[in-house]
């Protein structure tokens, strides 16, 4: 026990801490509409993508910087959208068939650039590796920076055009009929999951990103009927979930934080499932059970009623 | 001149190949219940789609109180088919209804207690005023139904389109709906609504539009929905049970 408070002591462990934190509430927020949205395998899909765009990035400029990743990941979660939606519009193939299709490829292009790059013996590569199942440990405190200042600008622009992404995520031909730019605000959501997934590259990696996207969402979902509070909840589950899991991972087991992570979330999502008031299994049984005791109750009650009825008679 | 509520010229939609609509054109009244009927495929969702500029048109030109949709857009009221959304999303009656006032509130602003009252009224006016805070997946059909009216009505439009309001709803949704268009009309609004129940066209329309691809006619209903005209929008696949009326039809096969 006084180990963990002493790693808790170390102000480098806790600003990564903090950051991961941020990362699990920021994605959180933004796969909230993602799953509404019905695009959860669109965060798959744009987490895998960002693998090449962020080795492409590295191999220009030779260096890790957060914000030319950004721009990397963008890029390609941009050429990966286009080509899902160019697929599913000029052929017969369905969304999920070319969701595949473009996934793997990219992700396939990622780790035979991220080969390259580690044969090819630049000194700045260290940790690059890291970027599929992420490390937590590995992250400076520059790094801590820049991902706290993404996430509070993803969070503010969540809470700026809440009622937009609401009206879009419920009903987009209502949104384009009142003069949404439905398109543009499409692409906004797909820019913003591309910022939470380069976001957490570093600490969970892309192979495990749209765990931390969609299933605080899902999780939350189980517990409330109302859009700000579940997108609260999901911000909450995912920042508890980046907390645990980078602790646990911090806590010189070394294992990678992105599993660890992801574990963590996924427990919260059982525990939603079971326990969650209405919609939870457990509630669902008892509600079954009293129903189906009243409706005994009432039966034993007109039976009795008319055998009474026969013995006055 | 007093511009018309909706002048349509020379409209197309085509999905992929195959046209939808071709050369559409007409020139709405003020102040009519319009009804929109034609067989499956006919092209009445794609019309009010393509007026809405909900989908692309390959040729042809849009004005409403003679001007482009795009300047007019807080005239017109919008009700979608009520399958076209997710009825499982979190939230309640009454937010749907306040989402009718979001066109007007323009960006960043949360609704607030003002939208809310406007809802609240929109909501009594459809009978739905003890659910405003129900979650929309615990509605009845009809009464999802009604929520999108109110959401509708919410909008304040003088123009307005309605996909199909009548299916699938109980009889008390559809008596609702039938006061509610004639309340429109009262206040010299248009409505557009797409129907499939030729029965109920005479009795709740003035004035109807026969669609299937082409425009096959469009009028008054007394002098346009004749048995004549429906053969000729249907092809031939109509059996007129009546002979004085055309008001009893049976649908000769699909």
């Amino acid at each position: 026990m006084s180990d963990w408070l002493n790693i808790l002591q170390d102000p480098n462990v806790q600003w990564i801490l903090f950051g991961c934190m941020l990362l699990g509430l920021s994605s959180g927020v933004i796969g909230s509409f993602a799953y509404l949205r019905k695009q959860s395998l669109m965060g798959d899909a744009l987490s895998h993508a960002a693998l090449p765009g962020v080795c492409i990035a590295f191999m220009l400029s030779g260096s890790k910087s957060i914000a030319l990743f950004l721009v990397g990941a963008a890029a390609a979660g941009l050429a990966a959208t286009f080509g899902i939606g160019y697929i599913t519009r000029h052929t017969r193939i369905k969304q999920d068939s070319a969701l595949a299709i473009v996934l793997t490829v990219f992700f396939g292009l990622g780790i035979v650039l991220l080969t390259q790059i580690q044969h090819s013996g630049n000194g700045n590569q260290s940790g690059l590796d890291k970027f599929l199942f992420g490390q937590a440990a590995s992250m400076l405190l520059s790094d801590v920076r820049i991902m706290a200042v993404i996430s509070l600008f993803l969070i503010g622009v969540c809470t700026l055009l809440f009622k937009e992404f609401k009206l879009l995520s419920f009903d987009p031909g209502f949104a384009r009929g009142i003069g949404y730019p439905v398109a543009f605000m499409d692409q906004l959501i797909m820019f913003l999951i591309v910022v939470a997934v380069v976001v957490g590259i570093q600490a969970v990696g892309v192979v495990l990103m749209a765990a931390l996207l969609i299933t605080p969402a899902v999780s939350a979902r189980y517990w409330t009927e109302k859009l700000g509070l579940m997108v609260v909840l999901a911000g909450a589950f995912g920042a508890l979930s980046g907390l645990v899991g980078t602790f646990i991972s911090a806590n010189g087991n070394n294992l990678p934080t992105g599993p660890l992570t992801v574990l963590v979330a996924t427990s919260l999502f059982v525990v939603s499932v079971v326990a969650a008031p209405r919609r939870g299994v457990l509630s669902k049984l008892l509600l079954r059970a009293y129903v189906r005791n009243k409706l005994r109750g009432e039966q034993e009650k007109s039976v009795l009623q008319a055998e009474r009825k026969e013995t006055t008679v | 001149m007093h511009a018309s509520p909706l002048t349509i010229r020379d409209l197309s939609v085509a999905y992929q190949k195959k046209p939808v609509l071709q050369g559409v054109t007409f020139t709405v009244p003020e102040g009519k219940l319009i009804g929109i009927v034609g067989p499956n495929g006919a092209g009445k969702s794609t019309l009010i789609k393509a007026a809405l500029g909900l989908i692309p048109r390959l040729s042809g030109d849009v004005s409403i109180y003679g001007k482009p949709y795009a300047a007019q857009r807080k005239l017109v009221g919008y009700v979608p088919q009520r399958e076209s959304v997710d009825w499982d999303f979190p939230t309640n009656a009454l937010d749907v209804v306040t989402m009718g006032r979001y066109g007007h509130l323009g960006w960043f602003k949360r609704p607030g207690s003002a939208e809310r009252k406007i809802a609240m009224e929109c909501l009594a006016k459809v009978g739905m005023e003890a659910y405003a805070d129900r979650q929309i997946s615990q509605l009845s059909g009809g009464q999802q139904q009604r929520i999108f009216l109110a959401r509708a009505l919410a909008q304040d439009a003088k123009l307005y389109f309605m996909d199909e309001p009548f299916v699938g709803v109980d009889a008390a949704t559809e008596k609702a709906i039938v006061t509610l268009l004639n309340e429109l009309k009262k206040q010299g609004k248009t409505v557009l609504v797409v129907h499939h129940d030729l029965a109920t066209v005479k009795e709740y329309f003035d004035w109807v539009m026969l669609l299937n691809v082409n425009l096959i006619e469009f009028g008054p209903t007394e002098m346009t929905f004749t048995a004549d005209n429906l053969q000729r929008t249907y092809g031939g696949r109509l059996t007129m049970l009546d002979r004085d009326t055309s008001s009893t039809l049976i649908m000769n096969g699909r």
